[in-house]
């Protein structure tokens, strides 16, 4: 079954390859159009991640401002989007310090290691039918995903290391352990859908949740539907955001191990968590929530509308991660740092044995499930999660709070020091 | 375009592999071997070897540069340790190297009589691995030039079971490592003391 359906993606069309053979057919010569296709794919690639960077760090500041009674950035441009630029500004015209007790030459390319191990990983990731940018010959997407993102952790261990600091290094060593701990369960849960669809090519599993929610994989069954919140969590670990940010924790470590860093390579340490953080969420968009199916209509709109199908399939796919990317804020701004033991104790006594009981149990749903079960598990699973939902949103909208658009006059009974009143 | 990809990526490699031989900083050797190993997984990649590339990426820089660097962060004295070596040891290792390097240019090197490196006269690794298990073909046995009968009549695992008892043996050490690094505690005080303690 996995075979049939990956041997013809061979012959399909990339974006590398068929930008190479566009450019052959104009008379560009063979290894000129191979390279400009390959630098092409790379540099809208890096456009889509520093961009969605500046996007996600003004959404941040605006959900922490909600969830702290705050307003975030207001000033600088509409609804303040523009204070990300204005401090992309700020961070260029800063001095590029280098410790005198750091290490030189790891303290300056440990940043670039990050960010690498980040957006190297986007390169097999497919946005929507088709549309990945390194065309793989075995069916593999999964794997090297995973794989490249193991690197991230290189760069900032680096930086803990060489930065001559013992908060940078407690940082470096805090994220470690963790990212040793956390990347097996991930490996674990990730190869659940990998079981239910039977191959790890990350487009084949996508394009196999056509239809309606009840395809999506998350829904397949009940060990699928938990895989998906062990993948999350450990996902969460994985671009260390609360409640996993060990290895910042500002509170107790200044900034940990990027403590020392300041301007440009500062910043490419941030690139890279944003990055890390889309790209977990549209890893679990691909293999859990039905990829680039919008979950409502029947049929693949790339199919029906073509290219313009293939554009709305990558909005969709987008759309969703950026939800899940929201929830990652929504739960940092919620929960608070847990101790390094009790970061362990998570993984090692909780989820890592969770994991392995998922892959077990998915495995034995896939032989020995009755028809009936498998058939009516996905209408159970769905039906209930958009009761949650709705019922959820019901509450939302019908909670009657006040909002913080006004002072309590009780609390400002003194004048504010002040003479603007900010 | 390939042998442009495979220069950069050799490059890549043998530079690293010479820079973790000469730098006397452990970590900053563990990143050049960063180096080496992601210019090999790069040559795997280009091999259309998707699966071993990745699988190299993910076990030696996810795994085990990451556990050395975390080891060496844990275990160093100084800020930035060194790595001091004898001129012995340096004698050693050219001899070695040059050995190594000459056995590798006698069997590669096309123009030499002792060079195999033809095309087609390489069995490859899919035969490599089908040995390893202990999977015949009927047809040859290049690896061990046996009679086809001979083959036969070897038991089914060939070299698994050796290459699995090897890494029992890694276990051994690594058991034994730990057991040579663990604290040395002290003798616990007396049951006594432990119970006037206890509120």
């Amino acid at each position: 079954m996995a075979q049939a359906e990956a041997s013809p993606r061979l012959s399909r069309e990339h974006a590398v390859t068929g930008l190479t053979e566009n450019l052959t057919s104009l008379g560009v010569p063979a290894d000129w159009a191979g390279l400009l296709a390959a630098l092409t794919a790379a540099v809208l690639l890096v456009t889509f991640v520093a961009v969605s960077a500046l996007f996600f760090i003004w959404l941040e500041r605006k959900v922490a401002g909600r969830i702290q009674d705050r307003l975030g950035p207001t000033r600088v441009g509409p609804f303040g989007m523009l204070q990300t630029l204005a401090d992309g500004i700020k961070l260029l015209s800063k001095e590029d310090l280098v410790p005198a007790a750091a290490d030189p030459i790891l303290f300056r390319i440990a940043p670039y290691i990050a960010f690498c191990g980040s957006f190297v990983a986007y390169v097999a990731l497919p946005f929507a039918r088709d549309w990945v940018a390194m065309p793989l010959s075995v069916t593999l997407g999964v794997m090297l995903v995973l794989a490249i993102l193991s690197t991230e952790v290189f760069g900032v261990l680096l930086a803990g290391y060489s930065s001559g600091s013992k908060r940078s290094l407690y940082g470096g060593m805090r994220e470690a352990a963790q990212m040793i701990a956390y990347e097996i369960p991930l490996g674990l849960s990730v190869l659940v859908p990998v079981l239910i669809a039977g191959t790890m090519d990350l487009n084949a599993i996508a394009g196999r949740q056509k239809g309606t929610i009840v395809s999506w994989q998350v829904f397949h069954d009940p060990f699928a539907f938990v895989a998906f919140g062990v993948f999350f969590i450990c996902g969460l670990a994985a671009c260390k955001r609360a409640p996993f940010d060990l290895a910042e924790a500002e509170s107790e470590l200044v900034g940990g191990f990027h403590t020392e860093y300041s301007g440009l390579r500062w910043s490419f340490f941030f690139m890279a968590e944003y990055a890390t953080m889309f790209l977990i969420a549209a890893l679990a968009v691909l293999l859990f929530l039905g990829g680039w199916h919008t979950g409502v209509l029947w049929f693949d709109l790339s199919e029906s509308l073509g290219f313009f199908g293939n554009v709305l399939n990558a909005g969709v796919l987008i759309l969703k991660a950026w939800l899940l990317v929201f929830v990652m804020m929504w739960i940092r701004w919620s929960l608070p740092r847990l101790r390094i033991d009790q970061v362990m104790t998570t993984c090692l006594h909780y989820l890592l044995p969770i994991a392995c009981v998922l892959l077990l149990g998915a495995a034995v749903w896939r032989i020995g499930a009755p028809r009936w079960l498998a058939d009516g598990t996905p209408f159970v699973l769905a039906g209930l999660t958009v009761a949650g939902v709705v019922w959820f949103l019901y509450c939302v909208v019908a909670t009657r709070g006040t909002l913080p658009t006004a002072f309590d006059p009780a609390s400002f009974t003194q004048k504010p020091t002040t003479g603007d009143g900010a | 375009m390939i042998v442009a990809l495979f220069v950069v990526l050799a490059t890549i490699t043998l530079g690293g592999a010479i820079a973790v031989a000469l730098d006397r900083n452990v970590v900053r050797a563990a990143v050049w071997l960063l180096f080496t190993l992601l210019g090999v997984a790069g040559i795997y990649l280009l091999l259309g070897a998707d699966f071993v590339g990745a699988t190299q990426i993910l076990v030696y820089v996810g795994g085990t540069l990451v556990l050395l660097v975390f080891g060496v962060m844990l275990t160093a004295q100084a800020p930035f340790m060194q790595l001091q070596s004898h001129w012995t040891d340096r004698l050693a290792a050219i001899v070695v190297a040059g050995l190594i390097g000459s056995i590798a240019v006698l069997v590669l090197w096309p123009g030499l009589p002792s060079g195999t490196a033809r095309e087609g006269s390489l069995p490859g690794t899919a035969k490599l691995g089908e040995a390893l298990l202990g999977v015949e073909d009927e047809s040859q046995f290049p690896l061990t030039n046996l009679p086809i009968g001979a083959a036969r009549n070897r038991p089914r695992t060939a070299y698994l079971l050796p290459f699995e008892v090897i890494s029992v043996h890694l276990l051994v050490v690594l058991i034994a490592a730990a057991y040579l690094a663990r604290p040395r505690l002290a003798p616990p005080p007396a049951p006594s003391q432990q119970a006037e303690e206890k509120p």
